[in-house]
């Protein structure tokens, strides 16, 4: 029998795979079990680990993934709108679309490495933004987003059946896909990414990867070329984001240009610089702080904030809340930020540092305690 | 013991994800079974409180009309709890109001800020939905929110009373069976604005827009376009400008050798503020053109944005859903309520998402329940009165509320920082109604969505 996965890796990915299902339980205590922000928790959980295959392996720091994100969305809206509501060959559509894209955008910028080749995918992608909200209007509508209506051809749906009065939405084969549905429909997804990137990562091509990232000269010097290389990781990691924008018009079908901007693309390099760059976790875990503080933090108003302060005294409770606002609602940037620079300062190496540290303290701890009891009983303070 | 020391075999891998696979079709029925308790979405008898989803714009181009409808919505709420000074309920007519919440229950509300972003709003609106237990959405104040929520609560069941949104296309092309407008349209504008703008500028004028790239700007610059046309003005160009551009004068340069002589700018919040101020300060107002003084126009005016550009406003038309200084019963109650709680006049966007809020509070009493279907029943082509635009009727072919529009100006001499706005004109109910039929769309069903989470 051949080995196909490691121990070790196989308890990693059946825990991850717990954990992401029993997010509808584990998310409660926060406030965040909800579909909308479960099913977000997904989708940049994939977009991330996507992100991580290219800055994670091969060290090259893409400034415009949102361009595929986008693209991803608008090639799944129209393929509801000319196809059908059908979410398979939306994805399909939207990944074919998405690595087609990334090819061009990556034969052209990966010509370049280092600040460079950042600054030319960030150009790219502001490009693609511009394009998408005011100069091709007539494929993406603009500042006001492409959607569904009734009077779309669906040409497989017409086809095949009578198309139901109504409004479409997306469906998997007569069921919906919003609500906890399309949470269940991303989160097999994410748990296949998780696997692909694992297995990605594990293997001579990784090995690959990691070798360009740690010294392409090198590389190049022992014989390899490494460009078909990097293309590749860039088109994969490319084409998981377009199926991430999929994902989210799937769920929410609306696919509008603000997804494309540059702060989208400067996201999902906080997600994964936050979570643990070059780890497997990590940058979903990134993923998941951000949306958490994007979605909670911002919705917290003063009457909470009150709620919240509510065992203090009276006039140190409105000094207390009056700061704390600043903090919450439209200045959850603030706490982003903040929480952002403590961790690069600290933990540069993300939450996923921070976790192996805390691994290792708690065995040194355990390890000391076994040794002194088993030495000196007494302590001598 | 030796084959799993050293990994797992390809069959057992492949087990081991059957089984996970099954388990993860299996899970979505066990957790959503709670849902179809509810035989609608966010049943206050089931949640056991009434809860107002307030989706606004609290940063973003149009941030300061977000934080005015949203005192609006406090205040609303305060009176239909029977606290403050109650308001329009006491002029409201025909009321069901009893000043003692809805049906017995105290009204709550959430927030969410949509940062002027049709993503962000629909994700918002989501929230307050499907973790807050919001029983209705209100608010707005871009029609592309406004256009992309509106279809969201179609989808899930909820009924969407609209704040500030200006698009024909809100209740025209894109119009739900579950979203309402009580703010006037862009097409009403047109009608309303025309015959004053030939009365002052004449009827042979050339015009250039600068519209505001997103559905409410293509169908204002649209409407204008044919009113103006039809009294015998040119149109020079039409200019996109990107939303919250900021720095409009590589815009306003070919303007000024294009031989127009009237400058359309169809923008609103600190769009319409900064691409005005820069006109004026690139001195077109004082510019000849074609032998005539060089005009700006601003279809769609509020106080806020009036207020925000000082006296670069004086003397521009405009149009307006209502204004502060209306000497009618309903007018003059609101402006007296919402001064005393916030010490300013409200904005015309304050005024509409009040009335939105009464309107459905109003709605679910004469229906005797908050079952959609029987609210919007209740909703549907209601006549109503003192509300400060007049008796107005909710139309329920497109949802759109018919009253009469306002024609305003900049005020050359305000006596207050807050009297910027003078009204010149009001246009009837009769001469600003038009054919539902000419901007197609279809409301869609009424039947309540039953997997509301």
């Amino acid at each position: 029998m051949t080995k196909f996965i490691s121990r070790k890796d196989l308890t990693l990915f059946i825990s991850f795979t717990a954990i992401v299902l029993a997010l509808p339980f584990l998310a409660a205590p926060f406030g965040a079990a909800y579909p909308d922000l479960l099913q977000r928790f997904m989708i940049f959980g994939i977009f991330a680990i996507g992100f991580n295959i290219l800055f994670g392996l091969t060290g090259y720091l893409s400034f415009g993934h949102a361009a595929f994100f986008g693209v991803g969305s608008y090639a799944a809206m129209w393929s509801f709108k000319l196809l059908s509501t059908n979410a398979i060959p939306a994805l399909i559509f939207a990944v074919i679309v998405a690595g087609i894209f990334a090819l061009v955008i990556g034969f052209v910028s990966l010509r370049r490495s280092g600040i460079y080749f950042s600054i030319l995918t960030l150009a790219f992608a502001q490009m693609s933004y511009n394009l998408a909200y005011s100069v091709l209007t007539p494929i993406t509508n603009g500042e006001t987003g492409l959607r569904m209506a009734l009077s779309d051809p669906r040409v497989l749906d017409r086809m095949f059946f009578e198309v139901p009065a109504g409004t479409p939405v997306p469906s998997l084969f007569g069921a919906t896909l919003s609500g906890w549905n399309g949470f269940f429909f991303s989160a097999v997804f994410l748990i296949a990414t998780f696997f692909l990137a694992m297995r990605i990562t594990n293997s001579p091509f990784g090995m690959m990867l990691k070798g360009i990232k740690s010294n392409q000269n090198r590389m190049n010097y022992t014989g390899f070329n490494t460009r078909p290389y990097t293309l590749t990781a860039f088109v994969i990691s490319g084409m998981l984001a377009g199926l991430a924008g999929a994902l989210l018009v799937v769920t929410d079908p609306l696919a509008g240009a603000e997804r494309m901007r540059w702060t989208a693309s400067g996201e999902v390099v906080l997600m994964t610089i936050l979570g643990g760059v070059g780890t497997l976790v990590g940058p979903v875990i990134g993923a998941w702080v951000i949306k958490y503080f994007e979605n909670i933090f911002s919705s917290f108003n003063n009457n909470i904030l009150y709620n919240f302060w509510s065992f203090l005294p009276e006039g140190m409770q409105s000094t207390v809340v009056y700061i704390s606002s600043k903090f919450v609602g439209e200045g959850w940037h603030l706490t982003l930020g903040l929480v952002f620079m403590l961790i690069v300062i600290f933990l540069p190496g993300g939450i996923m540092e921070g976790a192996r540290r805390i691994g290792a303290l708690l065995e040194r701890i355990s390890g000391r305690t076994r040794s002194r009891s088993e030495l000196k009983p007494t302590a001598a303070e | 013991m030796s084959i799993l020391k050293r990994g797992v075999s390809r069959r057992r891998v492949l087990r081991t994800g059957m089984a996970g696979i099954l388990a993860t079709g299996v899970s979505p029925m066990i957790i959503s079974k709670g849902a179809w308790a509810q035989d609608f979405c966010n049943n206050p008898d089931v949640t056991g409180k009434v809860v107002f989803g307030l989706n606004l714009p609290l940063s973003g181009t149009y941030a300061e009309e977000g934080a005015d409808q949203q005192k609006a919505y406090q205040l609303a709420i305060e009176h239909i709890n029977g606290e403050g000074d109650g308001g329009l309920l006491n002029v409201f007519q025909p009321s069901a109001l009893t000043g003692n919440g809805i049906l017995g229950k105290k009204v709550e509300f959430v927030t969410s800020d949509s940062q002027t972003l049709s993503d962000v709003a629909r994700a918002g609106a989501t929230r307050m939905i499907e973790r807050d237990g919001a029983i209705m959405i209100s608010g707005g104040s871009s029609s592309g929110e406004a256009i992309a929520v509106q279809s969201l609560c179609q989808e899930l069941g909820v009924i969407f009373m609209a704040g500030l949104t200006h698009s024909n296309d809100t209740t025209g092309k894109d119009k739900r069976r579950y979203g309402f407008r009580h703010f006037f349209n862009a097409y009403q504008s047109g009608i309303g604005i025309a015959p004053v703008l030939a009365q002052a500028y004449g009827t042979d004028r050339r015009a250039y827009h600068l519209t505001a790239d997103y559905t409410w700007g293509w169908t204002q610059e649209e409407s204008i376009r044919d009113a103006t046309e039809a009294l015998g003005w040119e149109t020079a160009e039409t200019v996109l400008t990107p939303l919250g551009a900021g720095d409009f004068s590589q815009f306003l340069t070919p303007v000024l050798n294009s031989g127009a002589d009237v400058l359309i700018l169809n923008h609103y919040g600190n769009d319409m503020v900064n691409s005005l101020t820069q006109a004026v300060q690139f001195g077109m107002r004082d510019r000849q053109a074609n032998g005539k003084n060089f005009e700006i126009v601003v279809p769609l005016f509020s106080e806020l944005m009036a207020k925000g550009a000082g006296d670069s406003i004086q003397g521009i038309f405009g149009t307006s859903n209502w204004h502060w200084n209306l000497q009618d019963e309903g007018s003059q109650a609101f402006t007296r309520s919402f001064g005393a709680a916030y010490g300013s006049p409200p904005s015309q966007a304050a005024h509409t998402a009040y009335v939105q809020a009464l309107l459905y509070a109003d709605a679910v009493e004469r229906a005797g329940t908050f079952y959609p279907p029987a609210v919007i029943e209740a909703l549907e082509d209601f006549e109503f009165d003192g509300m400060g635009n007049g008796p107005t009727l909710y139309r329920g072919s497109d949802h759109q509320c018919m009253k009469s529009v306002l024609v305003v100006r900049g005020n050359d001499n305000p006596s207050s920082e807050f009297d910027v706005l003078e009204v010149v004109q009001e246009i009837s109910r009769e001469d600003s109604s038009y054919d539902p039929a000419i901007f197609g769309g279809e409301l869609g069903s009424a039947e309540p969505v039953p997997q509301c989470a």
